[in-house]
């Protein structure tokens, strides 16, 4: 079933990480396997924010030797980081297994991702001067506080709880997805794309890689591919719903843009909540009034609807 | 439904020549008719006998949709007939099940599976609601006053579900009699497989309205982005002008212009389900 829920504050920032957690906890019973948050935050000229992890949390449970090679691999991730040429500002570690590295860096950005993917074990979550990416087994609350997320003030923010369906449940498949290699865009799904493989293999035919098998990975590969090849944000959703198959509502979220798209057979769900200083969308209305407890007036978008909104 | 005063045979013409009884399956129906005397098949032996005028308030604000039913059957046992439900939130599945008379008030909005399965009371939402608000309703009344999201009335038996502002996709999906009215526009694939009943859309309708329709009547007062399968317009005659004029006035939702010029659309019944020859039969005509 899945849960989404996306909320953008237009001209002014917000407690985003503790709005975004009281919305997917009221979305828990649309997915308990796991919580996802892609959030927005206020960048520090020049540098970025690196999330990735080592090592999946049923790992942790594989052997007496999983911490050391944890261990040794978040080294080699600081080795490889080092012979690039990255400056790692801060670093800071969420759980034992996923990180966060403030860095500067001024090189090829897509290289540095692969090779550090390339450690065994290392999946870049996220990597962009606003977008930070967290992900879990577990309900919002557990996420938010294995990760800190209470205090994240930001402009915008999606999110996702997860019931799994075609893929395992672990962090790999857990939602949001990274637009790999794209700086600062992320996507959340619910949904069942039923062309999955087929525009999978044209994507990998293209360069792009894969890091589950999961069929909502295949929406921030394909905004990603587009992005990357100057097409608008907006015309990527309206070109999604008529290339990819399926029923679904994504949406997705750039460093200062909140994107949505719904197929054309309207099958799943999304209430949006639109005033003048902030857009909240939810799979239900019930994670909207998490935040706006008020009565508030909200509709349902119709079939092969696309919406972009500005931070 | 107890205190309805029986109006015979008199009654059962005046409804057919207001149009209420004009679809004709061409296969066997399972459609009952009430009739005032046999009032006793249609009431439920442990349905409350409430009081109109014995009121109560509830807060749903710290109450689950569980615990709100469990407190609306205690109240209804208790004989309260009209009961406020305050800060409801968005929660799912509240009002359902009802059977017996009863004005039911809801302060706010509500999520998914509003008021459905119920069979006699007479509900008004000061809110909106999510998916699938009213399925299954077999009488009654539900007013929303706002939007509400898909499946608005999925597979509705009997009753007035009306919502003033706009609705979802697959509104009346599998309708099977009762009336549903929109405001507003509503999305594509409405009506879809409907079987019995009216549905009347104020504003515009999305694609695929009708699609697949056994039966039933679907108005729609602004433009239709094209028909299902099988849908197709038929006449607007008097009676049904007469029909629209007096259950949207009762609703307050009456366009200026009048009805007009609404356009209906009924089942084309060249589906394979219109086709009751038996295989016998057709190996005869083949």
């Amino acid at each position: 079933m899945c849960g989404i829920a996306g909320v953008i504050h237009r001209g002014g920032v917000s407690g985003i990480g503790a709005e975004m957690t009281s919305m997917l906890q009221a979305l828990r019973h649309r997915g308990p396997d796991s919580t996802g948050f892609a959030i927005y935050g206020t960048p520090a000229e020049g540098d970025y924010v690196m999330r990735f992890k080592v090592a999946e949390q049923e790992d942790m449970a594989s052997g007496f030797d999983i911490h050391d090679r944890i261990r040794a691999r978040v080294e080699e991730v600081d080795r490889r980081l080092a012979e690039q040429g990255v400056t790692v500002k801060d670093r800071a570690a969420s759980t034992e297994y996923a990180m966060r590295y403030v860095v500067s860096f001024d090189g090829d950005m897509e290289h540095l991702a692969r090779y550090v993917e390339d450690v065994e074990g290392a999946e870049i979550l996220s990597l962009g001067g606003a977008l930070e990416l967290v992900k879990d087994l577990g309900d919002a609350t557990t996420v938010c506080d294995q990760y800190d997320l209470g205090g994240f003030r930001g402009t915008h923010g999606i999110g996702h709880t997860r019931m799994a369906t075609e893929s395992d449940v672990d962090i790999r498949s857990a939602h949001p997805y990274w637009a790999f290699p794209y700086n600062d865009v992320a996507v959340v799904h619910n949904g069942q794309i039923t062309n999955y493989w087929m525009m999978r293999r044209e994507m990998e035919r293209k360069g792009h890689r894969f890091m589950s098998d999961c069929d909502s990975e295949l929406l921030a590969v394909y905004t990603a591919h587009n992005l990357a090849n100057g097409v608008a944000l907006d015309e990527s959703l309206e070109r999604s719903v008529h290339e990819i198959d399926g029923v679904f509502t994504y949406l997705v979220a750039t460093r200062d843009q909140l994107g949505m798209a719904k197929d054309t057979m309207a099958a799943k769900p999304l209430v949006l909540y639109e005033s003048d200083d902030l857009i909240a969308l939810a799979s239900e209305e019930v994670a909207i009034r998490a935040i706006l407890p008020e009565e508030i007036d909200t509709s349902d978008p119709y079939d092969e609807e696309t919406r972009v909104w500005q931070a | 439904m107890a205190g309805m005063t029986p109006s015979g045979s008199a009654g059962d013409d005046r409804s057919y020549a207001m149009g209420m009884h004009t679809e004709q399956l061409a296969g066997r129906t399972q459609q009952v008719f009430f009739r005032p005397e046999e009032g006793e098949r249609f009431l439920y032996p442990w349905a409350p006998e409430v009081d109109y005028n014995k009121r109560a308030e509830l807060d749903a604000d710290a109450l689950t949709s569980t615990e709100v039913n469990a407190r609306l059957r205690a109240l209804m046992q208790e004989g309260y007939g009209t009961i406020v439900v305050r800060n409801p939130r968005g929660k799912h599945s509240l009002g359902v099940g009802i059977l017996n008379r009863l004005n039911l008030i809801f302060e706010g909005s509500l999520g998914y599976f509003a008021v459905g399965l119920i069979d006699g009371p007479n509900v008004r939402i000061n809110g909106r609601v999510g998916w699938s608000c009213g399925e299954n309703m077999m009488a009654g009344t539900v007013l929303i006053e706002k939007n509400a999201g898909s499946t608005f009335g999925a597979a509705v038996r009997g009753g007035d579900l009306v919502c003033r502002g706009s609705v979802g996709s697959r509104t009346g999906i599998d309708m099977k009699g009762g009336t549903i009215i929109v405001g507003g526009d509503t999305g594509a694939f409405s009506g879809f497989m409907m079987q019995r009943g009216r549905m009347v859309v104020c504003g515009n309708a999305g694609k695929n309205l009708g699609d697949s329709m056994y039966d039933g009547t679907i108005y729609v007062g602004g433009t239709i982005r094209d028909l299902g399968v099988d849908a197709v317009p038929a006449e607007l005659t008097d009676l049904d002008k007469a029909w629209l004029t007096r259950k949207l006035r009762q609703y307050e939702l009456l366009p200026a212009q009048g009805v007009d010029h609404f356009t209906k659309i009924v089942a084309g019944k060249q589906l394979w389900n219109y086709d009751n020859l038996e295989p016998t039969e057709k190996k005869l005509i083949l």
